[in-house]
């Protein structure tokens, strides 16, 4: 009796703990979120105010109006998507196809080429930057078109050949997660294909890839997350384009000159000071990661779930 | 038709050719677009880059570029050490604390799903732009001097409580550090998390029954079982955490490299920048994989 008391005490401790940490945790995640949801309605003068922490005195949207028509919202959030959707839905397609032959198959170089894969992952994008730059502004394939290079920075090229190849921004994680997933997957599978006279291609498409739909959703939500964040591809390949993350990353220079240049008087009252540019920041924060927080919202329950199947064990 | 022998499929000739098949895009995509541009790169940091309207010079300089960012410069090795440094002190921490807040989401309570969202989301928030604004931004920087926000962990006391310990100096500099950046260390360990979570999930239930036949404690089964178990994803967490940490663009040392690329000293010192701060990235990850990888437990 006195043994299953302590018991239950202890488990309501337990329980206890549990929820302080999990509550405290998550209070250091959602701190900052809610800081940038607070400051993206408050007039600069609370601000000042020293009295108002986190709910304004009087909300505004004004901030959201300044940085959607400064960010150009609606056409940079149609670029990111397009880019971001053309580039992730690519990548899973080929990251999947070389995690696949990195599994399943032995042939001279398997292991030489995983290396390759990891390899890429240990570089900073940032240190050949400017020879990717180079190397897609005078596209000349090894130097087989010589003479007439071609420049290719500027336009979806770059992104495409680079998510086809396997050789984007961190695809040697996407390989290393496909790898692992297909690894899992039971062999009598193919046997059972090829034994049916399945060919090496339809036993891919038809037979393990359905079995690899939760590690591509993994892969698919990285790499769109990944690519819609991306700030170094973009200035690299796009520079001038109008992209979420480009527009954000200008949108204090450009405000300041826009106020600088149309009001004096505003400029001059200490409107445009970097307090309420840093407002107005906020909200163009907000407005970038707010169509990701709903992506999310849709798809957590697939990509919790499904990263649990995926076998990563290295 | 009938005379003509069929091709037929062995099972080495189909491993050879799907191998082959299915990783000739990467191979192409990994000397066209990786290898060519890091031999450039390499090539750069021992020459000056002059860039013309239609293509590009190269003026040799030989060891200049590394003598420059070695001995010259007047914070790039300062900035390198204090990155590893930083390092050495987050990476037992996030290790630490991913696996025990992945045992934490792997047990059954109400409002799991609603806490691994609330994991989950410095992976898309704390990226990329975001990340870069942040730390330039006024209001923020104002709102951390001006009116502290209540932390949950309210460091100072936890500081004062440390130095009321007398312990010796290193230890308690070690100890504020990790204070510090408990924060940081909560929100860069969104992907470990999941990695560790997937691993807690693939234990099998047959190995805690049968140790609870045996009669093990939770502490014997913790140590006995699960971390056996799990310990390979220690050493890819580590992987992962060493590469997120050294090529995220937001770090002191990247920040310097491309500040040195686009404003005066030029490409060449710049590549040779990144190739001393390469070499350094790889000695760590090296040094690391060794230390842990014998120590790591495979089931197979």
């Amino acid at each position: 009796m006195s043994s299953l008391k302590r018991v239950r005490a202890g488990t309501v401790f337990m329980v206890l703990a549990r929820t302080v940490l999990l509550i405290g945790i998550s209070y250091v995640i959602l701190v900052p979120v809610f800081l940038r949801i607070s400051q993206s309605i408050m007039p600069v003068q609370d601000l000042y105010d020293q009295s108002v922490r986190w709910i304004p005195r009087k909300p505004t949207l004004d901030h959201y109006r300044m940085a959607l028509t400064h960010m150009k919202y609606f056409t940079a959030l149609s670029n990111s998507v397009l880019l971001a959707l053309t580039v992730s839905v690519i990548q899973v397609i080929s990251c999947a196809m070389i995690g696949y032959g990195l599994a399943r198959f032995y042939f001279p170089g398997n292991g030489l080429i995983f290396a390759m894969t990891i390899f890429t992952l240990v570089v900073p994008p940032k240190i050949i930057v400017v020879p990717t730059y180079l190397n897609f502004r005078f596209f000349n394939l090894l130097g087989l078109l010589k003479d007439n290079p071609i420049n290719l920075v500027g336009s979806y090229w770059p992104f495409v050949l680079l998510a086809l190849t396997g050789s984007g921004f961190r695809c040697g994680l996407y390989i290393f997660v496909m790898r692992q997933f297909f690894r899992g997957m039971p062999r009598e599978l193919e046997e059972a294909a090829y034994i049916d006279g399945a060919g090496l291609l339809s036993t891919f498409t038809r037979v393990m890839l359905p079995g690899a739909v939760p590690g591509m959703i993994v892969v698919f939500l990285f790499s769109f997350v990944w690519q819609w964040n991306d700030y170094q591809y973009i200035t690299m390949l796009m520079p001038g384009k109008t992209f979420l993350t480009y527009m954000l990353d200008q949108l204090l220079p450009t405000m300041a000159n826009y106020i600088g240049a149309t009001d004096q008087l505003t400029a001059s009252a200490g409107f445009a000071d970097n307090h309420y540019l840093s407002l107005v920041n906020s909200a163009g924060m907000l407005l970038m990661i707010c169509p990701l927080l709903l992506l999310y919202a849709f798809t957590q329950r697939y990509f919790v779930e499904s990263i649990e199947r995926t076998g990563l064990i290295g | 038709m009938q005379t003509k022998r069929r091709f037929r499929w062995t099972f080495q000739r189909r491993q050879k050719l799907g191998g082959f098949l299915f990783t000739t895009p990467f191979v192409v995509g990994f000397v066209l677009f990786f290898l060519v541009p890091f031999a450039q790169a390499v090539i750069f940091s021992f020459n000056e880059l002059k860039l013309t309207s239609t293509t590009y010079e190269l003026v040799p300089k030989g060891f200049s570029n590394y003598g420059y960012a070695l001995f010259t410069h007047p914070s790039f090795v300062q900035r390198l050490t204090e990155l590893i440094g930083d390092l050495l002190v987050e990476m037992p921490l996030i290790l630490a604390f991913s696996f025990f807040a992945a045992t934490l989401i792997n047990q059954k309570f109400t409002g799991r799903t609603l806490v691994r969202v609330i994991f989950f989301l410095p992976v898309i928030y704390a990226a990329g732009v975001i990340q870069k604004l942040e730390v330039e931004d006024y209001a923020a920087i104002m709102y951390a001097t001006s009116r502290r926000t209540a932390t949950f962990l309210s460091s100072d006391s936890l500081k004062a409580l440390f130095a009321a310990a007398h312990l010796p100096g290193a230890m308690t500099r070690y100890v504020n550090a990790m204070i510090d950046s408990l924060p940081n260390v909560i929100r860069s360990s969104g992907v470990q998390i999941l990695i560790f979570l997937a691993g807690l999930q693939s234990i099998p239930p047959e190995t805690y029954e049968a140790a609870d036949v045996e009669g093990a404690t939770p502490w014997e089964k913790f140590w006995l079982v699960t971390f056996p178990m799990v310990s390979p994803l220690i050493l890819t967490n580590l992987v992962y955490t060493i590469i997120d940490s050294f090529t995220d663009m937001n770090n002191t040392v990247l920040r310097l490299i491309e500040e040195v690329l686009w404003r005066g000293y030029g490409y060449g010192a710049s590549m040779a920048m990144a190739m001393l701060y390469f070499g350094a990235v790889s000695l760590v990850l090296i040094v690391a994989f060794a230390l842990v990888s014998r120590r790591v437990f495979y089931r197979n």
